[in-house]
């Protein structure tokens, strides 16, 4: 990016809420099923049907607007999003408009080490629309399917607050963790339950103005994300620096050509006609319902991760690691209480979690409920490795296979023979081979090529088919190369 | 030829007589059907007749009654409903040709309260095409007529409604209200009508053309007949979250009160020059007739409602234009078939509504077009507080409001059909009580005095006071003696 221009972004995120049934009515929110299996008449939009609403999603709602410092409102009111589209059944949304239940708030992360705070402007309550089918018949002609119409949504806005792409990703991480720690949302991108439109815009650094925003859509993981908002802002640049003007519109991201394109302009825009949708009453929210919404708020990540480097000693690096997933940082938590002791089991618990385990997550892309592994397990894993029973390359070998088949961590040792060989005499009887096997590069070691050590260690521990614990052959081999 | 007993009697006497097992519920059913099949071919109060369950529900309600079960009054009665709510496995249309051929698959709220009080439900009513209408000329499937001159309107929107009890073809139906459509064609017929306190009657089931103002309300010969009618029906639903947890009394409980010591509030407004002269004069002998009966006449003033009809044909309109969105051709009725989404949505909906209904959703859509929402919709909305806030005031010097119902009585079929304005003023006098959310009731005061047809007074209560209403509309009825039964249908 040409570095007269200073990017701005806005974001908005689509969480779908963890309730066991819709919004307004009683089907299931899970996850898939044949197509129109979880629907009813009211959530097919059926003449003469009534919304009822799902108090539970309210609940959610003051929860997650407690959790970001919002003002809970005492008194919002849904309204009808007027628009034709197969999979809206209603011909409207039922989401909010003027008074959404939640304003204000703010949302604080860190970038590379720097403090960002970025502000809400809203959180409102909405439902979510089904999905169009494209040539699913045999005639290859399109289909809806409405299960997941009628699933609650909060819509939480940010303020144009967000000046780079890092901050936009740390920004929406910060955000999914808060979510998932309250239990209200489960973060799954690539499914849709945690979905974000970005609004971008590039100004002249140094200006107050705002420029001609885009809204972005379609982006389904940070990696497409990043891409979306990064074509955008070249594409805005150009636009500007060849002396025209950014037009205001909603562009789609296609992942496949890596490019945003305009889905609809300004001048296309649909006028929703937003009025308050007479079926429902307001939603009122009294002050003691807020309270005891509040008492039931968990700890949240960076309070977390806060107290891990106050108590725990953890470096802030490894700390936001750990709190970053609720189910990681209670895995971690565990694992010391079944460890035992301070700040090194801490550090040794911390590294394996973020290090091998978390590769190993990755490569599977297996969630923390899935692994196999368990926190006691791991804790042994430390143990033995603090014990010298296994070296670094046996830490990682039991880490792997608890990470795929379970057990625990002596098992893995016995039954794989990993335990190191600490004991002395049959160090020394390895040794005495290697040094009799070996005697120019022992002659010179001797003479002071102290370099030569490594592959002495090296040809002991091939001798030992690895096993040699290296602290004792390192030892051993020292006192007996003499000098 | 008048109708055969036991079509004589009354919702009331009829119940009395099941319950002295006079009569069985499959007689009182089957003569129901005959007199459909002998009338309606020249009233059209119908679009479905529904014999075999019918029967079938008489015969049970027959062997309840034997078994000693049949508790509710309204156990083994025949009624029919407007084609408005929906019902389980019986096609529904709401008047309207974008829903020929829907077969919900589930009750309207109503519907379930009825059948769990053993009503049998004989078939599905005419009504204007999603209640849109005061003559039942904008039915998809042909006007309904006043059996008093079977060349007149019966009113609307629940023209079917009012014709079918006017004509004894049932004991007692089910209509809607949105701005008249129970009391209206109640008052062209000469039946009992009332609509309720809004949230007095769930909606669930009900296809809703304006939900702020929508209420289910029942139609009756007698005004016993429509408090038994609105006691079987009223009450909280969880379905509809607009619906009251208010308590709902006995209706005919203190129904023959009489009308001593009720005040009845005479708003200046409603009898200043708008309405026919032979209508206006049976409206004051009314009057009279309360005052004489130990009821004080009380001046009000309602400054604002004569807004009333502009607010309505801004808000109601666009609330239509949201509600009726759901009729697109893609999930039921019919779907016109067209190369693209856009056209198949235009076609549907082009070929599915009628004249009125598209009216109503172009000026509901303008309504609340950006723009324009503010001055339109928003300013509407503020005439609504204004109307309740007069009624609010008027209520504290009297116990209900009294007035015409309709400026006029049965028009001829085709008289205002092309001229919308003149159609929309049929509703002046009824409409604040829709705006205002307030029960309002319309009682025969008598036939007109010079074309011999049915004249309706109005009575409008405060929230939630049916059960003044029915006692005031109770008095006027005992005063003037049993309504006539229309002769125009034989």
């Amino acid at each position: 990016m040409s570095e007269a221009f200073q990017l701005v972004i806005g974001i908005e995120v689509h969480a779908q809420l963890l309730t066991r049934s819709k919004i307004f009515c009683g089907c299931s929110t899970a996850f898939g099923g044949e197509p129109n299996s979880h629907v009813c008449p009211v959530c097919l939009g059926m003449p003469g049907v009534l919304p009822a609403l799902n108090r539970r999603v309210v609940e959610f709602a003051i929860r997650t607007g407690l959790a970001l410092s919002c003002t809970v409102q005492g008194k919002s009111v849904f309204a009808r999003k007027n628009y034709f589209y197969p999979d809206l059944p209603k011909g409207y949304q039922v989401s909010q408009y003027e008074l959404p239940i939640c304003v204000g708030g703010s949302v604080d992360f860190t970038v590379d080490g720097v403090e960002k705070h970025v502000r809400l402007t809203r959180i409102h309550m909405e439902e979510d629309a089904g999905k169009n089918l494209h040539g699913v018949a045999l005639d290859g002609s399109s289909g809806v399917d409405l299960n997941r119409a009628g699933v609650p949504l909060l819509e939480i806005v940010s303020e144009p607050d967000i000046r780079s792409i890092d901050e936009a990703i740390e920004y929406l991480k910060a955000l999914r963790a808060i979510l998932m720690y309250l239990g209200v949302n489960d973060g799954n991108m690539e499914e849709g339950s945690f979905r974000c439109d970005a609004n971008v815009s590039v100004m002249p650094v140094g200006s107050k103005v705002l420029g001609t925003r885009c809204e972005l859509k379609n982006m389904n993981s940070f990696r497409f994300l990043r891409q979306a908002i990064d074509f955008e802002m070249r594409r805005q640049v150009a636009v500007i620096e060849g002396g025209g003007n950014v037009r205001q519109e909603t562009r789609l991201f296609d992942p496949q050509r890596g490019e945003t394109r305009p889905m609809r302009s300004k001048e296309e825009a649909q006028d929703y006609r937003y009025f308050p949708e007479p079926d429902l009453p307001p939603v009122m929210v009294p002050p003691a319902w807020v309270e005891e919404v509040r008492l039931t708020l968990p700890e949240l990540p960076r309070a977390r991760a806060a107290r891990y480097q106050r108590e725990l000693g953890l470096s802030a690096y490894d700390a936001g690691l750990l709190t970053a997933d609720r189910d990681v940082a209670q895995f971690f938590d565990a694992a010391l209480a079944a460890r035992g002791g301070g700040a090194a089991a801490a550090k040794r618990l911390a590294n394996l979690l973020n290090g091998d385990v978390a590769r190993l997550a990755n490569e599977t892309g297996l969630v923390p409920a899935a692994w196999r592994i368990t926190p006691s397990a791991l804790a042994g894993v430390v143990r033995l490795s603090d014990d010298g029973v296994i070296g670094g390359p046996g830490v990682r070998q039991v880490i792997e296979e608890l990470f795929r088949d379970g057990g625990d961590a002596e098992a893995v040792v016995s039954a794989r023979g990993l335990a190191q060989v600490s004991d002395e005499s049959a160090v020394e009887a390895a040794a005495d081979a290697v040094i009799a096997q070996s005697p120019g590069e022992v002659e010179r070691y001797r003479a002071g090529n102290r370099k030569l050590l490594g592959f002495l260690v090296g040809q002991v521990m091939k001798a030992m088919k690895g096993k040699g614990n290296p602290a004792v052959v390192n030892a051993v081999l020292t006192r007996k190369l003499g000098g | 030829m008048s109708a055969p007993p036991p079509l004589g009697r009354s919702l009331t006497e009829l119940s009395a007589a099941l319950s002295r097992r006079e009569v069985s519920s499959e007689e009182a059913t089957r003569a129901v059907l005959s007199r459909i099949e002998a009338t309606d071919g020249r009233l059209g109060a119908f679009l479905r007749v529904t014999p075999e369950p019918a029967l079938e529900a008489a015969r049970a309600s027959d062997a309840r009654r034997a078994r000693g079960e049949a508790t509710s009054p309204l156990d083994g009665v025949p009624l029919a409903l407007k084609d408005i709510f929906l019902t389980n496995g019986v096609e529904t249309t709401a008047g309207s040709r974008i829903l020929a051929g829907f077969i919900p698959p589930f009750d309207a709220t109503v519907v379930d309260r009825l059948r769990g009080a053993g009503a049998v439900l004989v078939g599905k009513l005419n009504m204007d095409e999603f209640a849109m209408g005061s003559s039942n000329e904008n039915s998809a499937f042909g006007p309904c007529r006043n059996p008093w001159d079977l060349t007149r309107t019966p009113g609307g929107s629940s023209g079917g409604s009012a014709a079918a009890v006017a004509a004894r073809q049932v004991f007692g139906a089910f209509g809607t209200d949105t701005g008249g459509s129970i009391r209206q064609p109640a008052s062209l017929c000469g039946v009992v009508g009332l609509k309720p306190t809004y949230g007095r009657v769930s909606r669930y089931g009900v296809v809703a053309f304006a939900s702020s103002l929508d209420q289910v309300g029942p139609l009756g010969r007698t005004v016993a007949d429509a408090a038994t009618l609105l006691g079987a029906v009223a009450g909280h639903d969880p379905r509809d979250q607009t619906s009251s947890q208010h308590p709902v009394p006995d209706y005919l409980e203190g129904l023959e009160d009489g009308a001593r010591g009720l005040r009845i509030g005479v708003p200046r407004e409603w009898f200043q020059g708008g309405t026919e002269a032979g209508v206006e004069r049976r409206i004051r002998e009314a009057l009279a007739a309360f005052e004489a009966m130990g009821a004080r006449l009380v001046d009000v003033e309602l400054p604002h409602s004569k807004y009333g009809v502009a607010a309505y044909y801004l808000v109601a309109p666009a609330e239509a234009s949201s509600n009726l969105a759901r009729y697109d051709g893609v999930r039921f009725g019919p779907r016109a078939p067209a190369r693209s989404l856009s056209d198949m949505y235009g076609e549907t909906r082009d070929a599915g509504f009628g004249a009125e209904a598209k009216r109503r959703i172009m000026l509901g859509t303008y309504a609340l077009s950006a723009g324009y929402h503010d001055a339109y919709y928003l300013k509407a909305q503020k005439v609504r507080t204004l109307v309740r806030q007069d009624f609010d005031r008027a209520f504290e010097r009297c116990d209900v409001v009294a007035g015409p119902v309709s400026p006029t009585v049965a028009f001829s079929l085709g008289e205002k059909i092309d001229d919308p304005l003149q159609m929309y003023l049929a509703d002046v006098y009824t409409i604040s009580c829709n705006l205002a959310a307030l029960p309002g009731l319309s009682v025969p005061a008598g036939l007109h005095p010079g074309n011999g047809l049915p004249v309706g007074l109005q009575l409008v209560g405060r929230p939630f006071d049916e059960s003044t209403l029915l006692r005031a509309a109770r008095a006027l009825e005992r005063e003037l003696g049993p309504s006539p039964a229309p002769e125009a249908i034989g």
